[in-house]
């Protein structure tokens, strides 16, 4: 599967499975989390601007700590090294070495601890 | 500086200035709302335009201005408030020429971020000027008014 069709089918099946949940809940502000499987988790932390940051690990991550590296991301990545940049279009994919190599440290650092 | 021509091309240049100052708030607006977020975790989307006006006040202008504005004068049917500005960091040791006391407003910058962030955030507002003491005003105070909620929008190519 292509990079393009594996974001598409994740996309999709976010924004179904929020849809979903929000239906079927007692509390509307009720809002997806994550899935798991036997062999990984899928963990979505969206944030108010609708922004969602979506991250696959293995179980032993706790869920709540894998809430918390997205929110890292956000501020720690995303917040600096994309919103900042204003020549940076946030529409399209985000084309840009800094951003990556920046994604890349952050999330080797978080597997150091 | 110029000699100040007549009121009328005044007025239509004082209203350029202020859109552009719109437009330029606004451009930030959309994006500062991720900066203000990602440093206030405890902050969720607001239910209702009295928490939008308190999260407004005492946190945003707070970590971007460093001022808590006052929030007064709400409409009867609760959809439109106003922020009074007691001391605005964008005009000190500011002095406008004659030429704009009476059709500039001079911090309009600010409305547009505040349109331009709530939008991201699903709420369409209008946001203006009604005062401003760089223009001999009694205060400084900044209408806002909800139009609607927005619709969490799909990219192009989904359905």
């Amino acid at each position: 599967m292509s990079k393009d069709e594996e974001n598409k089918l994740v996309y999709g099946m976010l924004h179904s499975l929020k849809s979903f949940v929000g239906r079927i809940s007692p509390d509307t502000s009720d809002a997806f989390q994550s899935y798991q499987t036997n062999n990984y988790r899928l963990t979505m932390y969206e944030t108010p601007s609708g922004v969602k940051f979506v991250m696959n690990t293995s179980l032993e991550l706790p869920l709540q700590a894998t809430r918390d590296i997205l929110h890292s991301l956000y501020k720690e990545v995303y917040v600096e090294y994309a919103v900042k940049n204003h020549m940076l279009s946030l529409q399209t994919p985000i084309n840009s070495d800094l951003f990556k190599d920046k994604l890349e440290a952050f999330i080797h650092s978080k597997m150091r601890e | 500086t110029q000699s100040s021509g007549s009121s009328g091309i005044n007025a239509e240049y004082g209203e350029e200035v202020n859109k552009q100052l719109e437009t330029m708030g606004y451009n930030i607006g959309v994006r500062l709302i991720d900066d203000f977020l990602a440093h206030s975790p405890s902050v969720t989307r607001c239910s209702t335009l009295e928490e939008v006006a308190e999260v407004l006040c005492k946190q945003g202008f707070k970590m971007f201005l460093g001022i808590v504005p006052e929030v007064r004068n709400w409409s009867s049917a609760k959809d439109e408030f106003s922020l009074v500005i007691t001391e605005n960091p964008l005009a000190e040791y500011v002095e406008l020429p004659p030429h704009c006391q009476d059709c500039l407003w001079y911090s309009n910058i600010i409305c547009g971020v505040i349109r331009g962030a709530l939008e991201m955030v699903q709420m369409d507002v209008k946001c203006s000027f009604v005062g401003d003491t760089l223009r001999g005003n009694d205060s400084t105070e900044i209408r806002i008014k909800f139009v609607k909620i927005l619709e969490d929008s799909l990219p192009a190519g989904e359905d």
